[in-house]
């Protein structure tokens, strides 16, 4: 009996699978879009979170842990934002494939220069993350650079597909480089305008369209603001400048609303990742609508849903 | 550090673009001397590298060797598509890196959080409380049970709780090991968790060894600092001394589907309430369970959930509880469910937690010389609900029946007296941040037979790594 149920696990585990698709576990919408457009139909993408979900706070769920057992890609953001969850789900996940340090687990922002890397580690700083700031994919460079990492880790563990791996990635940074140059045209009005933002998560998409952060919302990463330091930014904000108040598709907007009914700068939200907003279906309409916005939003008109 | 780099750039570029290419000897000697200028600016580097290592380390725990290669993977990751995007600005091609980059590219560097370093990752729990309650915990009884050490409530006036230390990190490629001090108010120290467990073998499986809390329940393998209630539910108190650990080994198996599921058995020593003595030659308990969990709705908007089924079996040799002896088996059977659920599935600012467990346990053997067959049973229900931000609010109800009808243990610790121990709970906690919280909880607790109301305040913070919390 004990040999044949040994032989039975022995038979229905997925070992001879390089025929079927490359299962990608994406923690994040925007990993699981570039997969989808590098992948194509070699691989069956599963997000672990959406776009109305805060990346730092996902419960493990069990639902989660099966998908890592099935994952021959683990894709994630690294740089510490999902240290709450992951560790979790990778140790009961018992998939050797995925474990960190092996070939089936990449950190996109292993591959992107991290900007706010703190000089001092102290949580009175609030949730300062040590590697740097996680929010890469706010900026279309940083996907372009994953992108072609990230092409060239799916081939590397699915060699029959690796041609259509690179080709696909090469397309997709074709189109993605053709729309970098237009919503350079585009966002050129933005350059220099003055924006506050609900929480420190912009820091990419600021400076790859040369604006500015002159306040947050938030008095310490990741720490809600009490009622004074609202007051205070009521007081800050107009004498600063700020043209507009940013927030994220998943966040709740009543502290910035709260703000903009206090001192008439607008509110805008934008989408944070492929599929936070309605017209931000894919990698590159994910731009387009957060150029979009924030135009509409220098021009004074508030962005909601 | 990076201009220094655009000078053997700049070195080389001048020397493939040198007339004397064309006569072989030259060439030859043209490829030695990159050779050696390449030998020497990696060493360059790397003594610069070290050095800003050093100062790095010195400043932040941010390691250069993740810099690197970062670095390194920039450098490949730009290779194959020179110069056709607008964020190539960066630098020409640095030789140093080159050749790093030149290996596949595998720069998984830094895997997430603290766990950098050689050093384990350590994280520290406080906890205390203040309250009051109207009997003495010290006389705390529950009828129909005969109790474990620990199970009896919080104690009163300020009572600093179990501090913590726990260490843990990657022991190789294929080995995870944890360890958790615990120090009571008395000074005591106790080793609560010391394990290895696996990371790397095939098929689902993971193997743990040690001394750890066993996968039965719901609530039992989870740390009491990860609890919502700052006491144990009266079923873990009564029937496991609040929570149960032991020297022993488990085996887990998670199935190959799309939905959770999952099988796994233990074997203990058998020195853990309500085991005792280490009977059967030091194999005095087992368990299995199995857990079957799924997402409701993509991405799990429509909420997530898990039901357990346990079995725990325990053989005790000589268990001594006040005046009380037993010795005998005890078969205990836990049913548990927790469902989970946020708008959006977004836990960041609101969410609602129902979680409900029932324990059934048949006791069998000698009880103070007496003849014993009982039937004890459990449950709780409790409701959390994080409704504003760092904000939540919890109730809880829970109750235990049952003891032994053996008239030659009538009014002892079996004898239920036509009692039934229920207990009313509610907390609204608040959070400072992810890592510190204040609760005030109160409870009316009529377990010992007699009411019982209480008021606690409570502090949990934990310092250190930043820990990631099981389901």
């Amino acid at each position: 009996m004990k040999y044949f149920i040994a032989l039975a696990i022995l038979l229905l585990s997925p070992i001879a699978r390089p025929a079927q698709a490359l299962e990608v576990f994406a923690c994040e919408p925007e990993w699981a879009a570039l997969a989808g457009e590098i992948g194509g139909d070699g691989v069956s993408v599963f997000a672990a979170t959406t776009a109305r979900q805060d990346p730092h706070q996902v419960q493990a769920r069990p639902a989660l842990i099966s998908r890592i057992r099935a994952a021959d890609l683990v894709v994630c953001t690294g740089a510490e934002l999902e240290t709450g969850w992951l560790p979790v789900l990778l140790r009961q996940g018992a998939n050797p494939r995925v474990q960190p340090g092996t070939a089936g687990y990449f950190e996109a922002a292993s591959f992107v220069r991290l900007l706010e890397v703190p000089t001092r580690l102290d949580r009175a700083d609030g949730d300062v993350h040590a590697a740097g700031n996680p929010h890469i994919q706010t900026d279309p460079n940083n996907i372009r650079l994953v992108g072609i990492a990230l092409a060239r880790r799916m081939a590397e563990l699915d060699p029959a597909r690796a041609a259509g791996y690179q080709a696909r990635e090469a397309a997709f940074r074709g189109r993605l480089d053709a729309a970098i140059a237009r919503w350079r045209v585009e966002a050129a009005p933005l350059k220099g305008v003055a924006v506050a933002s609900q929480h420190k998560n912009w820091v990419y998409l600021l400076t790859w369209l040369g604006m500015k952060e002159v306040a947050t919302l938030e008095p310490k990463p990741g720490v809600p603001a009490s009622a004074g330091y609202i007051a205070q930014m009521v007081d800050e904000l107009p004498r600063k400048g700020a043209k507009m108040i940013l927030y994220a598709a998943y966040q709740d907007p009543k502290p910035s609303d709260f703000v903009s009914s206090r001192t008439g700068v607008p509110v805008v939200m934008l989408p944070f990742t492929a599929g936070g907003t309605a017209r931000a279906g894919g990698l590159i309409a994910f731009y387009d609508d957060t150029v979009g916005r924030l135009l509409a939003g220098a021009r004074g008109h508030a962005q909601r849903d | 550090m990076r201009p220094m780099r655009t000078i053997p750039a700049a070195a080389l570029a001048l020397l493939f673009a040198s007339p004397a290419i064309g006569q072989e000897t030259d060439v030859r000697s043209v490829r030695a001397e990159i050779a050696r200028m390449r030998q020497d600016y990696e060493s360059r580097i790397q003594r610069l590298e070290t050095r800003l290592a050093r100062a790095e380390a010195a400043s932040t725990r941010t390691t250069a060797t993740a810099e690197r290669a970062r670095r390194a993977a920039e450098a490949g990751a730009r290779r194959p598509a020179p110069g056709n995007g607008p964020h190539d600005d960066q630098g020409a091609p640095e030789p140093g890196t080159e050749t790093q980059a030149a290996a596949p590219a595998r720069q998984t560097a830094a895997p997430a959080g603290a766990d950098r370093g050689f050093n384990p990752s350590i994280s520290v729990v406080l906890n205390g409380t203040v309250g009051g309650s109207r009997r003495d915990p010290a006389a705390y009884r529950m009828p129909g049970y005969s109790i474990g050490p620990d199970a009896r409530p919080v104690d009163r006036g300020f009572a600093l709780g179990e501090s913590e230390i726990t260490l843990s990190a990657n022991i190789d490629q294929a080995l995870h090991g944890a360890l958790t001090l615990s120090f009571g108010r008395e000074n005591t120290v106790s080793l609560e968790e010391a394990f290895i467990q696996t990371t790397s073998l095939p098929w689902g499986f993971t193997v743990k060894g040690g001394r750890f809390k066993s996968g039965i329940g719901y609530l039992n393998e989870h740390h009491a600092h990860t609890w919502d209630f700052a006491d144990a539910p009266l079923p873990y108190r009564a029937m496991l001394n609040n929570q149960y650990a032991d020297d022993g080994v488990q085996v887990k198996w998670l199935a190959p589907t799309k939905m959770f599921f999952e099988v796994g058995a233990e074997a203990f020593r058998g020195d853990a309430w309500p085991a005792s003595g280490s009977a059967n030659k030091g194999f005095g308990a087992f368990a299995a369970f199995a857990h079957i969990g799924d997402d409701i709705g993509a991405g799990g908007e429509g909420g997530s959930w898990r039901l357990g089924v346990s079995e725990l079996w325990t053989k005790t040799a000589n268990r001594i509880a006040g005046a009380d002896t037993f010795d005998g088996d005890d078969r205990l059977t836990i049913v548990d469910a927790i469902y989970k659920w946020a708008p959006n599935g977004n836990f960041a600012d609101r969410y609602i937690k129902l979680q409900g467990e029932y324990f059934h346990r048949l006791e069998r053997g000698v009880f103070n010389g007496q003849g014993l067959s009982a039937v004890q049973q459990g449950f709780y229900v409790q409701a959390v609900w994080q409704f504003a931000p760092r904000w939540r609010v919890g109730a809880r109800y829970d109750r235990v029946w049952g003891g032994s009808s053996n008239p030659g243990l009538a009014f002892g610790a079996l004898d239920p007296s036509g009692r039934v121990g229920a207990r009313e709970s509610v907390m609204i906690d608040y959070s400072t941040s992810e890592f510190g919280r204040f609760r005030l909880q109160a409870s009316l607790d009529q377990s010992s037979g007699k009411y019982d109301p209480s008021i606690l305040l409570q502090y949990t913070v934990s310092l250190g790594a930043h820990g990631a919390h099981n389901y």
